[in-house]
């Protein structure tokens, strides 16, 4: 069993998901956070590929990115990084990113990558169920690498099934129309929506993103789901984090905090 | 060879929609429903009633005399400058608000680099009563001060974007990100060629009436409608599509783009993307573009904060990879130097990107005995401020 279908496979057990960019705030510290992250007990671990223009994404990260890309992140550098975490650990490890990163650096040769620093999933939020169908199917699955779609409460059932199908790992349900970072309470439209998604008994787990920051907001979130999602709630943690100890307590304490 | 997009929303390998899942819907009801609401008897009518009696179409074909006496040829400028708002943008925009009420939308956003786009969104929401708001760079803000003063006047909101190198590529993410957030009452609309497919189709059509009126124009002082040579500016490329649109298939007709040089194609400061771009994704559409290695985007540089954009529209990345359109690339100063040279020769002032098209005349081998339309896509009071700093250098 992969290690993402083994997170999945504990029981009624809510999995906190922690996305962070790579190379923020230092260049090295991505290997740090990951490790950290696992032992304080997060149960999956989305790396961001920072990108010039992260088009789904919202201030936050787009600083964090912009940021790492002046320490001088490049994707070799990233793969060499999550290599070095991976082997220190068995979490299961996503790394997310926009179409366009994966293009340049050649698409069969991205997921080789991949396979070799022991990602296990991904997230393309621009690459459409569609044309992954049509393109890029066939190139995951030879390497087993599962691939995650984002869904809306605009996304229709029929496609919501279709996403399904396409599918082996999770479903990304996008909280609230939104960008990431935009945090308020949860609302009882998003409650019945998250209900009418419950209700649908799809084949995949859910984890639901967007606006999740806090041990409330999460734990409102997994009352629903497998789990949810947290990105921009802890990079903005980590703004104050220097050097690998006060960094490693930083991550400790912020993943204690949702699930103490 | 085919130049008009397929059923798939591509232009040869360009072009598609590569957009997240939260744009799907808003995306969807556009791909569904342009055509079927544009191509109606009803639609056209309103369309064209207000290009005549409200922008002031048809624009003049100008047979510039003393420019071509110049250039030893025969030059005319389709006078896009003359249009209300004073540029050709307002096209786009008269089109794109019309399909916006059809659609039951009741806010609508926009990206802007010069403002052109932005003063003739506003203004068409001003026309209907819509609420409008509009994001701009904030280096564009600072450069193009009059068309910021016109929005407001128009009663529209104006969000600076603070990102990358605050022109007009950030400016259009802000207002993606906007429509993501706002996905039910938000029409978008776009001001150029680019974005995900139906945008590049749909601002094509809607900008097309400049070549329509360029082909009975030229009839009329020539007895032919094909002019041998056509030259358009390009940013994103909107005025360039819509004056290149009923010409694509003549092939007897050469098609030039010209791209901002910025300070020299080499220099690292340059929005030279067919010259300097790679097959990429930017904005939802696949297209050539400025990036690294590693697929980040480049940041641009153009005097002219319309052609300030690091893509291209995927029409134009296929007319240009296929051979149909050639491309010429005009440094900064050429392009001032162009703008003064139409202004005492002609009486017309020209905008800084339409400088661009002007000054590639220069790099053209140009027979006496040949036609050449210049699409004098916009009129240079915003730019007065640039242009007298440069004047004041002389």
């Amino acid at each position: 069993m992969n290690k993402l279908k083994a997170a999945f496979s504990q029981g009624d057990k809510k999995l906190l998901n922690v996305y962070f960019t790579a190379g923020y705030p230092q260049l090295k510290d991505t290997q740090t956070i990951i490790t950290s992250l696992a032992n304080a007990g997060a149960d999956i671990i989305e790396v961001g590929m920072p990108y010039s223009d992260p088009m789904a994404d919202g201030p936050t990260i787009q600083e964090s990115s912009k940021i790492a890309l002046q320490n001088g992140l490049t994707l070799k550098i990233l793969f060499e990084q999550v290599a070095a975490a991976r082997a220190q650990t068995e979490v299961p490890l996503i790394l997310m990113g926009y179409l366009n990163q994966m293009m340049q650096y050649g698409e069969e040769k991205f997921l080789d990558s991949c396979v070799q620093c022991g990602i296990e999933a991904l997230i393309i939020p621009d690459l459409p169920p569609d044309l992954y169908g049509s393109d890029y199917k066939a190139m995951f699955e030879e390497r087993n690498i599962e691939i995650v779609f984002l869904i809306t409460p605009q996304t229709s059932e029929d496609r919501i099934r279709y996403i399904d199908s396409l599918s082996d790992a999770f479903i990304y349900v996008v909280s609230d129309s939104s960008i990431t970072g935009n945090s308020r309470d949860i609302s009882s439209e998003q409650r019945e929506y998250f209900q009418r998604i419950a209700d649908m008994n799809l084949k995949n787990p859910c984890l639901i993103g967007f606006g999740i920051s806090d041990k409330k907001s999460f734990d409102m979130a997994s009352s629903y789901s497998s789990g949810a999602i947290i990105g921009s709630a802890f990079i903005k943690h980590l703004t104050n984090a220097s050097g690998d100890e006060s960094l490693d307590l930083t991550v400790t304490q912020f993943v204690h905090s949702i699930k103490g | 060879m085919n130049y008009k997009i397929d059923e798939k929303g591509f232009y040869g390998k360009f072009g598609g929609a590569y957009i997240p899942e939260m744009l799907h819907s808003n995306v969807m009801e556009l791909q569904e429903n342009y055509l079927a609401i544009t191509q109606t008897e009803e639609f056209q009518t309103e369309f064209r009633s207000l290009l005549k009696h409200y922008t002031g179409r048809p624009s003049p074909l100008y047979w510039a005399k003393r420019l071509s006496e110049k250039y030893g040829t025969k030059i005319y400028l389709k006078r896009e400058d003359l249009n209300h708002t004073g540029a050709h943008k307002i096209n786009n925009t008269i089109g794109q608000i019309l399909l916006a009420q059809k659609l039951g939308k009741t806010r609508i956003i926009a990206e802007t680099g010069a403002g052109q786009h932005g003063v003739a969104t506003a203004t068409v929401c001003a026309l209907m009563g819509l609420e409008c708001i509009v994001y701009m760079g904030e280096v564009d803000i600072e450069r193009q001060k009059p068309n910021v003063f016109r929005m407001k006047m128009l009663g529209a909101e104006v969000r600076p974007a603070t990102s990358g190198s605050k022109t007009l590529k950030d400016a259009t993410n802000e207002a993606i990100r906007d429509w993501i957030n706002n996905p039910v009452d938000t029409f978008y609309i776009i001001g150029s060629v680019v974005g995900p497919h139906p945008y590049p189709d749909m601002v094509a059509r809607f900008q097309s009436v400049i070549s329509r009126e360029m082909k009975e124009q030229l009839q009329e002082y020539e007895g032919r409608s094909n002019p041998d040579r056509i030259i358009a500016c390009v940013g994103g490329g909107s005025n360039a599509a819509g004056a290149f649109y009923h010409y694509l298939d003549d092939e007897d007709v050469t098609l030039v783009a010209v791209e901002a040089g910025g300070e020299g194609i080499h220099s690292g400061r340059s929005a030279a993307t067919s010259i300097l771009g790679t097959e990429g994704i930017i904005h939802g559409s696949k297209t050539l573009l400025m990036q690294t290695k590693d697929g980040q985007i480049i940041e641009p540089h153009s005097i002219s904060a319309g052609l300030d954009y690091p893509g291209i529209g995927p029409l134009h990345a296929h007319l240009i990879t296929t051979g149909r359109a050639e491309v010429v690339s005009i440094e900064d100063g050429e392009a001032v130097n162009a703008a003064i040279e139409l202004s005492r020769l002609e009486g017309i002032i020209p905008a800084l990107e339409s400088s661009h098209a002007l000054a590639a005349l220069d790099y053209l081998t140009l027979d006496k005995d040949e036609s050449t339309i210049i699409c004098l896509s916009g009129r240079g009071d915003k730019d007065l401020q640039t242009y007298m700093k440069y004047l004041n250098h002389e």
